[in-house]
């Protein structure tokens, strides 16, 4: 594959947060505004990109049998060292993301990334793949981050923009507008590529799980 | 007494997992299609989380006492995903029924932000043991509640015609919107019934 295609696929064939619909707690919880969606986005990244190259480096010597607990030490430890890091040089970042930084060891994206890209290609590749869907990622989180920040308080990145023509609408700081403002931004990318982008409903295909759960073979969650 | 009940009423209304602190998203959109296997799914978390609470909240202690409390998501997440397969083992060798109607969830429950959520959540609250296991408890139920109710929810609007757009996963982020606003609504439950 194209070098420059392994990139733009994360960012806009295969966007983590609005086709492949990964990820989605973060999406939902984190994105009251634009700097948090950034420093959320940025924080998965740099995870993603990290355990990427490990993965792919390591991946003749982990035996497939006991892979996935594998990847978990992996994307575990560099989940503590950007936890450690955020305490140290962004401790406003690191308050607003609270929960959700350790929380990134169980993101979908980036076991689902180990499984399905690291795991069978080079360690160049996996770091641009990792690039790739972090910015893919990160573009997501931006787009509801700044959606939510001005209908919700009128701002946009701390600056005041609507605030004085109309009132801001709380409830979209709220966790209904996370929900509301997601729905309409994935019900957007389905107008807009034709629904031919997004699987109609949320499949195992897509799933980091599927490889140790039983259910995938046989048709999905609800069977 | 009250105190528990302050507890795990709040898990379960005023700050509920799903609809108000956004964890365990995926199981939500993914398993509340139909009633029974979102029942299913809510009681293996509930059952998950409890162990999962009772296991990790003694390790972080034992963690604190060594200084290396930073270890706490690498212990919590290697914790649970050998928690959860023990549990596998277990059902299927003594309960074999038990783990045909729940047994199916347990490898989904690994990854889900929801069970690792509680634990560290638990301790950064600053509860005791008993504490700590009633609010994953009350969490657990708090999940429960929210996949019923959107199962139910979601049934309805299968059967209504909305925009082509919106067919599948956005129509259920909206449905969740609605869900999710009506929680709202015990924002100050707690405060009326203990008068806090």
């Amino acid at each position: 594959m194209n070098k420059l295609s392994i990139i733009t696929n994360g960012i806009i064939k295969e966007n983590p947060a609005l086709i492949l619909l990964l990820g989605t707690c973060p999406t939902l919880a984190v994105t009251t505004s634009a700097v948090n969606g950034i420093g959320m986005g940025v924080s998965t990244m740099a995870v993603l990109i990290c355990s990427n190259i490990v993965i792919a480096m390591l991946k003749r010597i982990i035996p497939a049998k006991v892979r996935i607990p594998c990847y978990i030490v992996v994307i575990a430890g560099f989940v503590t060292i950007v936890s450690l890091l955020l305490q140290a040089f962004a401790p406003d970042i690191n308050k607003a993301l609270g929960l959700f930084i350790p929380l990134i060891v169980v993101n979908c994206i980036i076991l689902g990334r180990a499984e399905m890209f690291a795991n069978k290609n080079s360690v160049l590749d996996s770091a641009l793949d990792g690039i790739g869907m972090g910015i893919g990622f990160t573009f997501a989180l931006l787009c509801m981050g700044s959606i939510r920040e001005l209908i919700g308080s009128g701002c946009l990145f701390g600056f005041e923009i609507t605030t004085k023509i109309i009132d801001p609408v709380a409830i979209f700081m709220l966790a209904p507008g996370a929900f509301f403002t997601y729905g309409c931004l994935v019900a957007l990318v389905n107008y807009l590529t034709k629904g031919k982008a997004i699987k109609a409903e949320m499949g195992c295909t897509n799933c980091p799980s599927a490889a140790a759960c039983q259910l995938a073979g046989k048709g999905g969650c609800d069977e | 007494m009250a105190e528990y009940m302050i507890i795990i009423l709040g898990a379960v209304l005023v700050n509920n997992f799903v609809l108000v602190r956004f964890l365990g998203i995926c199981p939500f959109l993914g398993v509340s299609k139909k009633l029974d296997s979102a029942v299913g799914m809510s009681l293996a978390v509930i059952f998950v989380m409890v162990l999962a609470t009772a296991a990790t909240y003694p390790v972080q202690m034992l963690l604190n006492r060594a200084g290396v409390g930073y270890l706490q998501t690498l212990a919590f997440i290697l914790i649970i995903a050998s928690l959860v397969q023990l549990v596998e083992i277990a059902l299927k060798k003594y309960l074999p029924g038990l783990h045909k109607s729940l047994g199916v969830y347990l490898p989904l429950i690994t990854t889900n932000c929801a069970v690792l959520g509680v634990c560290i959540l638990n301790i950064d609250e600053g509860f005791t043991y008993l504490q700590a296991i009633v609010n994953a408890l009350g969490a657990g139920i708090g999940f429960l509640l929210a996949m019923v109710l959107f199962s139910g929810v979601r049934q309805r609007i299968e059967e209504n015609d909305y925009p082509a757009a919106f067919k599948g996963v956005p129509s259920t982020l909206i449905a969740a919107s609605i869900v999710s606003m009506a929680f709202m609504g015990f924002a100050g439950v707690i405060d009326g019934i203990f008068g806090r």
